[in-house]
């Protein structure tokens, strides 16, 4: 374990919050629950690139009175890139829903597993 | 401030594990919802306020809006088929 | 030197024969032989039936998840190794932050020259007082580009995925009306006095977006919740007089091209070291920051009407 597991509490919940979305990506049954999963473990990416950009003491980058110097404001790259992010995983999230819809008129449930064991009973 | 940080982000890690063991659909959904209002809150922490006016309407607005509209319409496929074998492990 | 045979002689003797049944132009025991005679196989329908109820109900307990054993152990092995997995991938994302320099701090890899430049030359360079919407509509502007041609094509794959034909839509619309809320008089007062409100407070993030927080993306996304509030308490018949498949057709199109000339205008000239004629303003004032606040206006129109459409498509299956 190296020093600065403490101090990095923020990336450590986006850890944690990575590997508890995974886990439901892979064991949750349920197709809702697996974009439910999936979109948790977008956020974590989000929190862990918000804590990448946060300096202790400073302001977000919006300029107050003209006053441009580096010292006064946080780093606004992973703002932008975390901004794109949310907007992506939204169109991702319809896209996944109507998926499901097509699914679920197809086979009439939202079970994963009875889904497949449907289509090996079919011979596909 | 740290600690209400901390507060925050073990709220988080509530909201993520109670999604995975809530039995009911609408609920889990409910749960995302209140997650990306504290994702918003935390986002007012950490000094961007543009990602946490986009999460706020975003993340805790459209997309559980998209997922009861994708409940209902399940509701209304399975109520206009009768020939339904079982039931769906919806409820 | 063998004489040569005539052809009568020739037909008589073992050779002719012999080669005639190699070359397979006549069996010779075909006419010589008395056969068996043959009739054609029947399929008795009741077997064929019992056979084809065998072979479902063998199906139905192989593929029964309850009974399969093999399946069940898959399905134990599989829950097993997926909690180690994630066990383990835990530990290593916790080791790796714990080595990472600490949160807060300046001396970061992430904190370089870029970051540096873009807070001290922004206000001069794109005249947005917001550092992070002059840095994703002026500097980054080509991936704000993408993320909106994302969004339309999410749109597209989403309207070709649940479009219905013309029976299906007209019972879509049936079934759609015995589920929405019909005439709530609670919803419809509430949605009176609020979608105004919703809608007023989204422009205000659009057209703002280069002065405080806010921006495109999230001023679209509160005006498309509006125009939801609006359609489920007065229905597709209100909304339908304003808002068509051809009406986002054309908000779609005029902003998209719209943002593409813009862009390739300001590249063109930035690339050539040439003087752009769009004036930047006094920073502070509502208009002012250049392009940004057409873009930024752009944006929200292409974010609104695509949140009205999923929702639209999600509800019936069209506009």
């Amino acid at each position: 374990m190296g020093p600065n597991l403490l101090a990095n509490y923020g990336e450590a919940v986006s850890a944690i919050l990575f590997c508890i979305g995974f886990t439901n990506l892979l064991l949750q049954t349920n197709l809702i629950k697996k974009i439910i999963g999936l979109n948790i473990m977008d956020s974590a990416i989000y929190l862990f690139l918000a804590e990448k950009g946060y300096i202790a003491g400073r302001v977000a980058p919006i300029v107050v009175n003209g006053v441009t110097s580096t010292e006064a404001y946080i780093n606004p790259i992973p703002s932008g890139l975390v901004l794109t992010g949310i907007v992506v995983s939204v169109s991702v999230t319809a896209l996944m829903l109507s998926l499901t819809i097509r699914l679920y008129t197809r086979y009439h449930t939202l079970d994963l597993d009875e889904i497949s064991t449907q289509l090996k009973k079919e011979g596909r | 401030m740290t600690a209400f940080q901390i507060i925050l982000m073990g709220l988080l890690i509530i909201c993520a594990v109670s999604v995975s063991f809530s039995k009911n659909l609408l609920n889990a959904i409910l749960i995302y919802m209140s997650f990306s209002l504290v994702m918003s809150m935390l986002w007012i922490c950490l000094e961007s306020p543009d990602l946490a006016i986009t999460e706020a309407a975003v993340g805790a607005g459209i997309t559980s809006v998209l997922f009861f509209v994708t409940l209902k319409k399940i509701r209304a496929i399975e109520s206009t088929e009768p020939e339904k074998k079982e039931e769906p492990k919806d409820e | 030197m063998s004489k040569k045979r005539p052809a009568a002689e020739y037909q008589k003797t073992f050779a002719f024969h012999f080669f005639r049944w190699l070359s397979g132009v006549k069996d010779p025991y075909l006419d010589e032989v008395e056969m068996h005679p043959q009739k054609e196989f029947q399929m008795d329908p009741e077997a064929v039936l019992r056979h084809e109820k065998e072979h479902d109900a063998i199906l139905d307990k192989v593929y029964d998840p309850q009974r399969n054993m093999e399946m069940k152990l898959f399905r134990k092995l599989y829950h097993a190794t997926s909690i180690i997995f994630c066990l383990f991938l835990i530990a290593l994302l916790l080791v790796t932050i714990s080595w990472l320099p600490a949160t807060g701090t300046i001396d970061r890899p992430a904190n370089n020259e870029v970051a540096k430049r873009y807070i001290e030359k922004g206000l001069e360079e794109t005249g947005a007082v917001n550092i992070v919407a002059g840095m994703i509509l002026d500097y980054r502007a080509f991936d704000t580009l993408g993320e909106s041609h994302v969004l339309f094509t999410a749109t597209i794959t989403v309207l070709i995925l649940l479009r219905l034909n013309k029976t299906e839509k007209d019972e879509a619309e049936i079934s759609d009306r015995r589920f929405e809320p019909k005439n709530d008089a609670i919803l419809q007062l509430v949605a009176t006095f609020l979608v105004p409100i919703i809608i007023i407070f989204g422009i205000y993030i659009i057209l703002n977006g280069h002065l405080g927080p806010g921006g495109g993306f999230s001023g679209g996304a509160v005006i498309g919740a509006g125009l939801v509030l609006y359609l489920n308490a007065f229905g597709f018949k209100k909304t339908e007089r304003f808002f068509t498949e051809k009406t986002y057709k054309w908000v779609c199109f005029f902003s998209l091209s719209f943002y593409c000339l813009a862009k390739s205008y300001s590249f063109y000239t930035g690339a050539n070291q040439l003087h752009s004629v769009i004036p930047k303003g006094t920073p502070g004032a509502i208009l002012s920051s250049g392009l940004i606040l057409p873009l930024n206006i752009a944006v929200g129109l292409v974010v609104a009407c695509t949140i009205y459409a999923f929702y639209a498509m999600f509800r019936k299956g069209g506009f």
